[in-house]
């Protein structure tokens, strides 16, 4: 491979994890309030279905990628009302969402299977795309994949720089408390929610407007996203910069697959599109693995050098939620 | 008592309209009649005997993964991975058949072992996803859901490689089991009565085995909390693992029944996705064995008559699965307003 | 500020929580609010914080004008702040970050200000809080420390505090106490709620009694603290006699056990519990205690040294092989960790017996739960499900699901946030089981209850263990000295 093919092909990986990155920073901002949208799988497809339809239909690309945030806001919507307000399990109705959402779109989506419609192209920066290396990698790319490298800094700094950010981060924590320093923590729930909802949403354009252009029906391969991007969530700790290294991984990964098909033959297609799976259950694994009971069980029965360091190495790999992930919220 | 069931049991035909008028409006929206879809998925489910059959066909496995999930439900675990559980199940039992093929044992020995090897593929399946919870700390939803695009890569790599038909491979599976490794089929019909029978055993086995023994209230207790059971003393991962599992077990025999009595090879989609609508159904029923058999039936129906409709009116049928998703997610509303709005709901 | 409450009703239900309280708390006073748990104190106190609205009919003034408070965010908007029991902030996040958080203004917070006015109110109240810190590392009376500067910097002029002396050291006591005297000095209102008379007879310019959600009178130094007793309960409570039932057996030996977790170190600790027994744990919260009696139970596996127990050696092995042999715990959080909410008592009694084979023999089920709902004086029906018992109740049950025979019992706060009557009640019942051969070990923020029960006391001071201390000849001074880290000196290493 020459290094020119490579960096096409990274490139290819940065402007590919476009989607996933809204769909990671979405969930971040609705977890980090404390609700968690399962639906993701199924809005992504649905608002992918729903912004070609009307990008196809209207032949405008912005009011495509409008329509696939209003179907990622109106779904996180109902998570809210039903989770905030009627304080039913989010994981259930999540779940039922994801699927009848993904239904949905099969069943509208149908008059669109395989027809060609718009699609974003690139626009490469002046000047910044004709540096070596670094023009070809971040600046000869299409809008949505611009926004996605901005979208990853500004969550961040919302979330860990700003006033409301910090009371994000509170509201996730202890309500009781962030209540009590004057949040409405219902109504930021909401709002969050229906935000994260919208930027997940926008996922589905990122894809049916951009990456894979166009709407395939149930060979779309976009099934299954969502709940990659609900996985890289908590692998990236609730922080968008760690989420989106997450979603680069992945990206590079499934590249790879693509990439090593020649070499390995004999391995189906299908096979390599999933081998970031089980590395993905590896990484929950590792950072989840601090938490298991027995780990520290094993780690008192450790002589003491050998302990502190498994002790540190446990504590630097693991993340831990929101403490009032998908607790309701009532005063007092 | 009885007040409060029939006032439940309004909530749900509420429920039921509601949904039946929103995809109404949704066939509306795409030009088609919402009675003319209506009247083609009900003859489409139990317009002839050989139809309903086909209702039975899908009802059977739904069944089996519906009882396995009622036991996780109850030691308070999601087991979204039992799509791939159904999946290994399959996957097991087109082993074991391949094993014996040229063997000289009867063929219902093949068939029994066959189905006892997709049980035991399901429940090694859903005994990973246990270990990565209890021993792992993971999530049993996000291993569950891994572990389910593995399962249907492995179906794939072993139709496309290994276990390809000879010359070349495809989609449309292994190649076919000889006749006598079905399991016996009704005259005429697709159903098998062993299956049906399997089915409706796994359903009264998991409503004794959660009502009246000691085994389904420890795993209650595990499930509603888990801290203070094992205070109690009652050995809660070995629980957590058991509901593993033992739905592991029913979700892999209906993996086994896909394989042995409906398709006699192995697919790439052999689950049907009905890991998945299993689940629907569990929440639907709200976590009772009671309701499962009637509401098992009634989501089997909507599949099987769904089907007509891209013959009939060129509508898609995943219309099928929008139906019980708008119903489970009214459903769901319903109950939450009926607390929020209706005092108390079991006073 | 000056705060009159008039008129102030408030129902919860068919509850009657607050019946008509008049009370008047001038500017640059100290105002004490005495009454057991259930009394109405905490009722009230979150109507005047903005936490739950009192019945229409009565009024808040401050300084003559009425006041509508609808939140916590409007009470300190009028100038009124509250301090929690369970400190209300953000344990992973940084000091700073909590003490900023609340505060209304652009979209970036100018920290190096924020800062600089930490540094300032820290400084003058004496307090040590380090800004960059992350709030989950410090002790429950610094979080408190945190907690009055904030509330001081967003202008709070009335500073209510709820239970604050529980769970903090002799020491930080001294410097909270000295700080709200200060704070009255420049004419801020304290409203000092709490139950313990010691506390309030030593601080309080003036002390308002609420027995049963009615305000029964107030008083001034110097108090008669029979009187107030009086006024609290309605009658004279007496403990009764401290009794031993103590005997020679040994039960529980730990020989040179250390014990580790992410925040502290307890090193070779030895100790023989005998049958009958009763030792009291007192520290400060997270001070030891809890690891330790954690560790007795098998439920933290020691990093060295060995637990006998009966002269077998259990080093290592899991709760239920200590539960097997005769070791039952019972946590805190009786819905937490002791009862399964969702189940209901027969249930629990059910599980809590060996299985006689498969099925479930319901008829024996409710016999049983009848039988012990009558032994234990629970008030509740065999199918009523454990959430709907009151605290008192909840734990009468937990008593009720310890096994026989037994060794030894471990209880955290037995009797935390119960009535004075629960807690005779259930401490006469776990003296029967010391009368029975079995040994105690209790953890209690009470000290007064710890030397009341115990025969021997185990003082933690941040991972450190005191000698057993026989408990007739300590008292609660010289506990409160050894909690807050004085006198540690002259002690020696801990063997028994």
């Amino acid at each position: 491979m020459t290094q020119e093919t490579i960096l096409i092909g990274l490139a290819g990986v940065l402007a590919s994890a476009s989607p996933l990155i809204f769909a990671v920073i979405g969930e971040t901002l609705s977890e980090r309030a404390g609700v968690i949208n399962l639906s993701m799988n199924g809005t992504i497809l649905l608002a992918a279905m729903g912004s070609f339809a009307v990008a196809y239909n209207t032949n405008n690309i912005l009011l495509g990628f409008l329509t696939g945030m209003l179907i990622g806001a109106v779904v996180a919507l109902i998570v809210a009302f039903a989770g905030i307000t009627l304080k039913q399990s989010q994981v259930a109705v999540g779940f039922v969402l994801a699927l009848t959402c993904r239904d949905l779109s099969y069943f509208l989506g149908n008059p669109y299977m395989g027809v060609s419609g718009p699609r974003l192209q690139a626009v490469p920066i002046p000047v910044l795309s004709d540096l070596p290396v670094v023009g070809r990698l971040f600046f000869q790319h299409d809008v949505i994949t611009y926004i996605s490298f901005a979208a990853i800094f500004l969550a961040w700094a919302w979330i860990f720089r700003t006033r409301p950010g910090l009371m994000l981060q509170g509201i996730g924590e202890k309500p009781a408390a962030a209540y009590i320093r004057g949040a409405n923590v219902n109504l930021m729930r909401y709002i969050y929610t229906v935000i994260g909802g919208a930027l997940i949403g926008l996922a589905g354009p990122a894809f049916s407007l951009a990456t894979r252009a166009g709407w395939m029906g149930t060979i779309s391969g976009l099934d299954g996203f969502g709940w990659i991007a609900l996985s890289i969530t908590i692998f990236g700790g609730w922080n968008p910069l760690r989420g989106a290294f997450g979603t680069y991984l992945f990206a590079l990964l499934q590249w790879l697959g693509l990439v090593l098909q020649p070499v390995l033959t004999q391995v189906p297609s299908q096979v390599l599109q999933v081998a970031p799976f089980p590395l993905m259950i590896l990484t929950l694994l590792f950072v989840n693995i601090g938490n298991a009971e027995w780990v520290e069980r094993a780690l008192a029965a450790m002589p003491d050098s050998a302990r502190r360091v498994f002790a540190k190495l446990l504590r630097a790999m693991r993340t831990s939620p929101p403490a009032a992930l998908g607790v309701p919220f009532e005063r007092d | 008592m009885l007040k409060g069931r029939l006032g439940n049991l309004a909530y749900q035909l509420g429920a039921l309209l509601l949904s039946f008028g929103v995809v109404s409006l949704i066939l509306l929206a795409v030009g088609a009649s919402p009675m003319e879809a209506f009247r083609n998925m009900f003859n489409g489910s139990f317009g002839s005997m050989r139809k309903f059959a086909e209702v039975l066909v899908a009802f059977v496995p739904l069944l089996l993964v519906t009882a396995g999930l009622l036991v996780t439900f109850a030691a308070g675990l999601w087991n979204i991975g039992v799509e791939g559980q159904v999946v290994l199940g399959a996957i097991a039992t087109t082993w074991v058949y391949r094993f014996f093929l040229d063997s000289s044992l009867p063929p219902a020995l093949v068939i029994l072992l066959a189905i006892l090897g997709g049980m035991l593929g399901g429940a090694l399946w859903a005994a990973l996803a246990g270990l990565l919870k209890v021993f792992g700390g993971v999530n049993e939803i996000f291993g569950g859901l891994g572990l389910n695009f593995v399962a249907t890569a492995l179906t794939i790599y072993l139709i496309f490689g290994p276990w390809k038909r000879p010359g070349v491979a495809s989609m449309s599976g292994t190649v076919p089991f000889p006749d006598e490794f079905s399991l016996p089929l009704l005259t005429d019909l697709r159903i098998s009565p062993w299956a049906l029978a399997l089915a409706l055993m796994g359903i009264v086995f998991v409503y004794f085995l959660l009502q009246g023994t000691y085994f389904g209230l420890r795993l209650k207790a595990v499930g509603k909390n888990f801290r203070a059971a094992y205070l109690l003393g009652i050995p809660t991962w070995q629980y957590s693992m058991y509901s593993f599992l033992i739905c592991g077990a029913l979700a892999g025999a209906a993996g086994a029944i896909q394989v042995a009595a409906v398709y006699h090879r192995l697919i790439p989609s052999i689950s049907s996705g009905y890991g998945y609508l299993g689940l629907m159904v569990a929440m639907l029923i709200n976590y009772q064995a009671v309701w499962a058999v009637p509401v098992a039936l009634f989501f089997a129906a909507l599949n099987i008559g769904s089907i007509q409709l891209p013959i009939l009116m060129k509508l898609d049928s995943s219309l099928a699965g929008v139906l019980q998703g708008v119903l489970v997610l009214f459903v769901l509303l319903g109950e939450g307003v009926r607390q929020k709005f209706g005092g108390r709901a079991n006073s | 500020m000056n705060v009159e409450l008039k008129n102030i009703h408030k129902h919860f239900g068919s509850v009657h929580a607050n019946k008509g309280i008049n009370l008047v708390i001038p500017s640059g006073s100290i105002q004490g609010i005495l009454g057991e748990n259930g009394a109405g104190k905490s009722t009230l106190m979150k109507i005047l914080s903005g936490f739950i609205q009192a019945d229409p009919g009565g009024e808040i003034l401050l300084d003559g004008k009425p006041v509508v408070i609808h939140s916590p965010a409007d009470a300190i908007h009028v100038g009124i702040g509250m301090l929690h029991q369970d400190p209300l902030d953000f344990p992973p996040m940084r000091v700073l970050d909590n003490f900023l958080l609340g505060q209304s203004g652009g979209l970036f917070p100018n920290r190096t200000a924020v800062a600089r006015d930490f540094k300032r109110l820290a400084e003058q109240f004496d307090f040590s809080l380090d800004p960059d810190g992350y709030v989950d590392s410090l002790t429950v009376g610094e979080r408190q420390q945190l907690e009055i500067i904030r509330l001081l910097w967003l202008g709070a002029r009335v500073l209510i505090l709820d239970e604050p002396t529980t769970g903090i050291s002799a020491s930080q006591k001294a410097k909270l106490f000295a700080t709200l005297k200060k704070l009255a000095e420049q004419g801020m209102t304290v409203i000092f709620v709490s139950h313990k008379l010691e506390d309030v007879e030593h601080l309080c310019d003036k002390v308002a009694v609420l027995r049963a959600g009615e305000l029964v009178g107030e008083a001034k130094p110097p108090y008669v603290t029979a009187k107030l007793v009086e006024m609290m309960f309605g009658k004279e409570i007496t403990l009764g006699e401290r009794q031993s039932a103590q005997q020679d057996e040994i039960v529980l030996a730990l020989q040179n056990v250390s014990l580790e977790d992410v925040r502290l170190k307890i090193r070779n600790v030895s100790l023989d519990v005998r049958a009958g027994e009763v030792i009291g744990l007192a520290g400060m919260e997270g001070s030891g205690q809890d690891l330790f009696i954690r560790a007795c139970a098998g439920l933290v596996r020691p990093v060295g040294g060995r637990i006998l127990l009966k002269g077998r050696d259990l080093t290592g092995k899991s709760y239920h092989v200590f539960k097997r042999a005769g070791v039952n715990f019972l946590p805190a959080a009786r819905l937490e960790e002791g009862l399964i909410p969702g189940l209901s008592l027969s249930d629990h009694f059910v599980l809590a017996e060996a299985p006689r084979g498969l099925f479930i023999d319901r008829q024996a089920g409710l016999q049983l739960a009848e039988e012990r709902i009558k032994a234990f004086n629970i008030r509740g029906a065999p199918l009523s499900p454990v959430e709907s018992l009151s605290g008192g109740n909840q734990q009468r049950a937990e008593l009720a699901l310890l096994q026989t025979p037994l060794s030894l019992v471990l209880l955290e706060h037995p009797t935390r946030g119960l009535d004075i009557e629960s807690v005779i009640y259930i401490w006469s019942k776990l003296k029967e089981r010391c009368r029975l051969k079995t040994a105690i070990i209790f953890i209690s923020s009470d000290l007064e209850e710890i030397l009341q029960y115990s025969d021997r006391v185990l003082v933690f001071f941040s991972g450190r263990v005191s000698p057993p201390l026989d408990a007739a000849n300590t008292t609660v001074e010289q506990l409160g000295q050894l909690i807050g880290g004085k006198g540690w000196a002259e002690m020696g290493e801990t063997h028994a």
